[in-house]
């Protein structure tokens, strides 16, 4: 199987694959951990409050979305979504949704439901003294949880916020269910076209478990660097 | 003169079990008035009914004629006013001792960051820790800490201070650095109560003594008839107990 290895395919290809491909599936990392973390935050803060049916309709959300499977998600919202957009501004037909925003939302809110138990866990994490002891300075909540609690939750769940960035980055490859060319789309696209699928199969396989355990050592380093001293 | 402290027929509850039993008692301006009593006698519950940290069921807490139980009460207002001081510091462990004294005075009070930052520089001068304004609360030790705590407190202005035991969790070589800064406190006609097992403290500066027992103020006398001839049998024992040694 290995007797006619053409390994130029790869070279040849490199700048579609990086450039078209893997700059897709960072962004899309990128912007649903960031918007992941906002929402799941949120959600975490509804979780955690004490305003009647807030806790029991985040915790619904949460549950829910983290007893589907991804792909199911990325289905269904890439088929909702106009419809939703077409019911939300009353237009005459389905809103047209790129594949990419489509891809975004569904990543964010997918997400959002995992940050979500992250961050609850952080903000438990947080003695209660804590939240006494900014509340006796006279803070409101608000205040407190942005200046006191969340970023001290925050730094305590880095590492696993970035863990769970880590698996996003690999589970980012399912967009190609909506036909969304990210990198191994794009590796794959190459390999269907050139007949090439050991060649482009097997690098895609490198390139992702580089840079997943390139950035796990990273987050290693990063945990004891910022970690508090108490 | 009307209290500015006044504790009135309090009675609180954790689920079936009764923490509180229908305490009263009043603080003067200028009064320093220390609680003891057992553990688990309440004592720290009390005085977190005071700025409301923890809510109560029954009687009314006012202080400087806000009724603190009153649901139209803004909370986080009156807080402002009262400091607090905890048993474990509470300073905030991601921020630099001078960022811990100006963060309330900046988001709560509203003022400028340089006003903030000279308040609290002054303030740390007095509790003798000016060189350690740049460092971080874990690289400080347990009593200076605690100073920081109590300059942190005191940079709000506060009408009064309360105490929940400021020198249970210290070493005991450290616990006499806070001890003296709370002394110029009093002394300087601060209205404190304050919750600790520091009798020799509640001899040198408190004007009144309460003791508590399950829940229950035993006894609330002035310091000298406190420590000369307690009425109740329970403070007697209490005493005997902790000033045999």
């Amino acid at each position: 199987m290995f007797s006619n290895i053409d390994w130029n395919v790869i070279i040849r290809s490199l700048p579609y694959l990086f450039l078209d491909g893997m700059r897709f599936t960072i962004m899309l990392t990128l912007m649903a951990t960031a918007g992941g973390i906002v929402i799941g935050t949120l959600l975490a803060l509804a979780r955690l409050s004490n305003i009647p049916g807030l806790s029991q309709v985040a915790g619904a959300y949460v549950n829910l979305i983290r007893s589907m499977p991804l792909v199911l998600v990325i289905f269904w919202f890439f088929f909702l979504v106009p419809y939703i957009g077409q019911w939300l501004t009353g237009a005459s037909r389905p809103i047209q949704v790129g594949a990419f925003i489509s891809a975004l939302v569904t990543f964010t809110l997918f997400e959002a439901a995992y940050f979500c138990e992250i961050m609850r866990a952080g903000i438990q994490s947080i003695p209660r003294g804590q939240v006494q002891a900014a509340q006796a300075l006279g803070m409101p909540y608000w205040t407190a949880m942005r200046d006191v609690i969340l970023p001290q939750a925050f730094r305590n769940m880095v590492p696993v916020l970035l863990t769970q960035t880590i698996i996003l980055f690999q589970d980012t490859s399912l967009v190609y269910v909506i036909s969304v060319t990210d990198f191994l789309g794009a590796a794959s696209k190459v390999a269907q076209r050139d007949g090439r699928l050991v060649e482009m199969y097997l690098f895609a396989a490198i390139v992702y478990f580089v840079i997943s355990l390139a950035a796990s050592f990273w987050v290693r380093r990063l945990q004891q660097r910022i970690a508090i001293v108490r | 003169m009307s209290a500015m402290i006044a504790i009135s027929h309090v009675s609180k509850w954790y689920g079936k079990i009764q923490v509180l039993k229908n305490c009263s008692a009043d603080v003067a301006k200028g009064e320093v008035v220390v609680v003891c009593g057992p553990s688990g006698s309440g004592k720290s519950t009390l005085i977190k009914c005071v700025n409301g940290l923890e809510p109560f069921e029954e009687g009314t807490i006012t202080v400087d004629g806000v009724s603190v139980g009153d649901p139209h009460t803004k909370l986080p207002k009156l807080r402002a006013r009262i400091g607090m001081v905890f048993q474990h510091f509470e300073l905030f462990p991601h921020l630099s001792v001078m960022r811990n004294l100006a963060l309330a005075q900046i988001k709560v009070l509203g003022r400028d960051p340089k006003t903030a930052a000279e308040k609290g520089m002054k303030l740390l001068e007095r509790v003798g820790l000016r060189a350690h304004a740049d460092k971080y609360p874990g690289q400080l030790s347990g009593g200076q800490q605690q100073r920081v705590a109590i300059a942190r407190a005191l940079a709000m202005d506060p009408i009064a201070m309360l105490f929940d035991e400021p020198t249970s969790a210290l070493d005991p070589e450290m616990i006499n650095e806070v001890l003296d800064v709370m002394v110029t406190l009093a002394k300087e006609g601060m209205t404190m109560i304050v919750v600790t097992h520091e009798m020799g403290f509640a001899r040198k500066v408190a004007n009144r003594v309460v003791f508590m027992d399950k829940g229950e103020i035993v006894e609330d006398a002035p310091t000298a008839d406190f420590f000369g001839k307690p009425r109740s049998e329970r403070a007697q024992l209490f005493l005997s107990k902790i000033l045999q040694h």
